[in-house]
């Protein structure tokens, strides 16, 4: 894996910003050529107000994506299996998920898959953990009665399956989650551990989420900026030729 | 900065659209950063460019039609022709010719007619003429009802409270959906919250034309902050911000008592628009000297001839109030005062798209009307 630690919040969201881009504009899409970005599920489906609302308003009006090409999991959908079972067809249709951008919960879950999820397991229906309800009660104006308990999320066999992992952990609160995710086994307690088995794992993090580590762990990959920033500099670009922008190559390997 | 989605007329939500329809813009404007405002509402105007609403003319139609217009580039989007102190005949000759339509390229929506006066008080009447005047002590709204011929078309009547049978009046006048206005009055405070209970929801141009705030009798001003008001209703007042009808102190006081009730009205005559000189303002002669428009031979005011643009710079300036505080004053209040806020002076989703593009300075860059340019500055310098 790839360990970033920027100093601030700000910070890694502008470091994890420039580095899609800049595998979106290496990738070097086009009609029929589609760069997969895969998100997960965030707030329950049953709200599709609030979760379209916050797509909206944070991602999809601010670029020119067609709607045709958002596929979003639809919780008020007639059989839930069938809809999830779509979805995962639907991400082979698209040629599979080329970049998975996620975060983590406190109690280690990728998307909503809670303590005790198969590690291979699919897109499904999940009854959220009291973690996870306490977490999102504040888009419910802090009142949890109205915080949905089931959801639909992509499985972690879902997220293993697509070609590159980004991990976003910011905070004090997120830093034990981190610690057992990478410097602890492999555990369905901790979902996100299994990605110590993905070829391609990127974490972003700030300071407060390395509080749990060891010492020795943050200091080797603080040592490893100066590599990794080749990464997100220089900037691409979809205006430059295409032979320039695949000539960049990747600066190591894993 | 935010986008703002326009179709058939009305404001858009853009995620039912993405979402529901899969849909994305078919036409997209670049408005360069500018503000983007409701549209302006000016609920007292009473002519412009030559045109005075209250003489009945043969091509009065005609002269309605040029004001509609050239208000567009004041950000203007709807009005209410506004007609002084008239004798009878004039009210039956010109309201049937004042229709309610909407605005679009040919001008800016008409909402109804604002009728202020004849029944004011003798003591305040301002620069409306005498010989006019009347009561409705005899025959209270029958009265009315025979004076003005009809009140289709009729949005705000102005009337002074202190007047015997008022309060009926009043409400049979609210009852038919007619905004009522203080003004052009000597009542005192108690009077005028009768009146407010009664129905009554606007004063017109606060401070002109009614007694001065006085601490043990505040008058109709008092009503600002009164609390006798019924619950759930707001009092609107108009404030003529043209630097001249009010002391920028007395417009602060006003605003910082009441600041959600303030409407920024022009009050405009026929001569707005035109070069200093003569004109008239229903049976009156007018004289103006760059901003000041006084009755011929005295120091009375009449009307203004500032813009509503004009009105909306001047207010934001001299109360240092946010720029949304000072749009709204000429936008979301009126709407508010007349009860059509669900469809104008809002940006809000399925509200009627008449809006305006204004640059930081607040100075009006393009005005649309139903999704519609239907204004813009032009900046080729020809």
């Amino acid at each position: 894996m790839k360990l970033i630690i920027l100093e601030t919040y700000s910070q890694a969201s502008e470091w994890a910003a420039k580095y899609i881009r800049n595998r979106i504009v290496q990738f070097g899409p086009g009609p029929g050529r589609f760069f997969t970005l895969g998100l997960p599920t965030g707030l329950p489906r049953d709200h599709p107000e609030s979760y379209h609302s916050f797509m909206w308003n944070n991602f999809f009006k601010h670029i020119d994506i067609s709607p045709e090409n958002v596929h979003i999991l639809d919780g008020n959908a007639p059989d839930l299996q069938a809809e999830c079972d779509a979805f995962e067809e639907k991400i082979k249709a698209a040629g599979g998920i080329e970049l998975f951008v996620g975060g983590i919960g406190p109690d280690g879950h990728i998307a909503f898959n809670e303590p005790g999820s198969s590690l291979v397991s699919r897109t499904r229906v999940k009854t959220l953990a009291m973690d996870t309800i306490l977490a999102n009660a504040r888009f419910f104006d802090g009142d949890l009665s109205k915080v949905p308990t089931m959801a639909l999320t992509v499985g972690v066999g879902t997220v293993m399956d697509a070609r590159e992992v980004m991990i976003l952990i910011t905070g004090a609160h997120k830093a034990f989650a981190l610690y057992k995710a990478i410097e602890e086994g492999v555990n369905h307690m901790w979902t996100v551990s299994a990605f110590q088995q993905h070829p391609n794992t990127v974490f972003v993090c700030d300071e407060d989420a390395t509080l749990e580590l060891k010492v020795k762990t943050v200091k080797y990959f603080k040592g490893l900026m100066l590599v990794h920033n080749k990464l997100v500099e220089p900037l691409y670009s979809m205006k430059e030729t295409g032979a320039e922008r695949s000539q960049s190559k990747k600066p190591y390997s894993d | 900065r935010e986008d703002l989605w326009v179709r058939e007329g009305k404001i858009l939500n853009p995620e039912k659209l993405f979402f529901d329809e899969k849909g994305s813009a078919d036409v997209q404007l670049d408005c360069k950063g500018s503000i983007i405002a409701p549209g302006f509402i000016d609920v007292q105007i009473n002519g412009g460019f030559g045109v005075d609403f209250s003489l009945a003319t043969d091509d009065f139609k005609s002269g309605i039609d040029l004001v509609s217009q050239k208000i567009l580039s004041h950000g203007v989007t709807s009005f209410c022709p506004t007609l002084v102190t008239s004798p009878p005949s004039v009210y039956h000759q010109v309201l049937p010719q004042i229709s309610v339509r909407n605005g679009g390229a040919h001008g800016a929506g008409i909402l109804g007619a604002h009728l202020e006066g004849p029944f004011i008080s003798r003591e305040k009447k301002g620069a409306h003429p005498e010989h006019c005047l009347r009561t409705f002590e005899a025959g209270a709204f029958q009265d009315l009802l025979s004076t003005y011929g009809s009140l289709d078309g009729v949005r705000i009547v102005t009337l002074a409270p202190e007047m015997k049978r008022s309060s009926e009046v009043i409400q049979e006048l609210t009852s038919r959906g007619v905004c009522v206005s203080l003004g052009h009055s000597v009542a005192n405070l108690s009077q005028a919250e009768e009146a407010v209970q009664h129905g009554a929801t606007f004063i017109t141009h606060l401070f002109n034309a009614m007694l001065p705030f006085h601490h043990r009798d505040p008058g109709i001003v008092g009503l600002l902050t009164s609390d006798k008001i019924p619950a759930g209703r707001r009092v609107f007042y108009g404030m003529i911000s043209d630097g001249i009808h009010t002391n920028p102190a007395a417009l602060r006081i006003a605003h910082r008592a009441h600041p959600k009730g303030l409407v920024l009205v022009t009050d405009a005559i026929a001569g707005m628009g035109l070069a200093p000189g003569r004109h008239t303002l229903g049976q009156q002669v007018v004289e103006i000297d760059g901003l000041n428009t006084y009755i011929a031979g005295t120091k009375t005011l009449s009307g203004s001839v500032a813009t509503m643009d004009t009105c909306v710079r001047h207010f934001q300036e001299a109360t240092g109030c946010s720029v949304e505080m000072a749009l709204e004053a000429a936008s979301l209040h009126p709407a508010q005062l007349l009860g059509i806020e669900h469809n104008k002076g809002t940006l809000n989703y399925d509200s009627d798209a008449d809006f305006l593009m204004l640059n930081d300075s607040l100075y009006v860059q393009a005005t649309y009307i139903a999704g519609q340019e239907v204004w813009r500055q032009d900046t080729s310098g020809m």
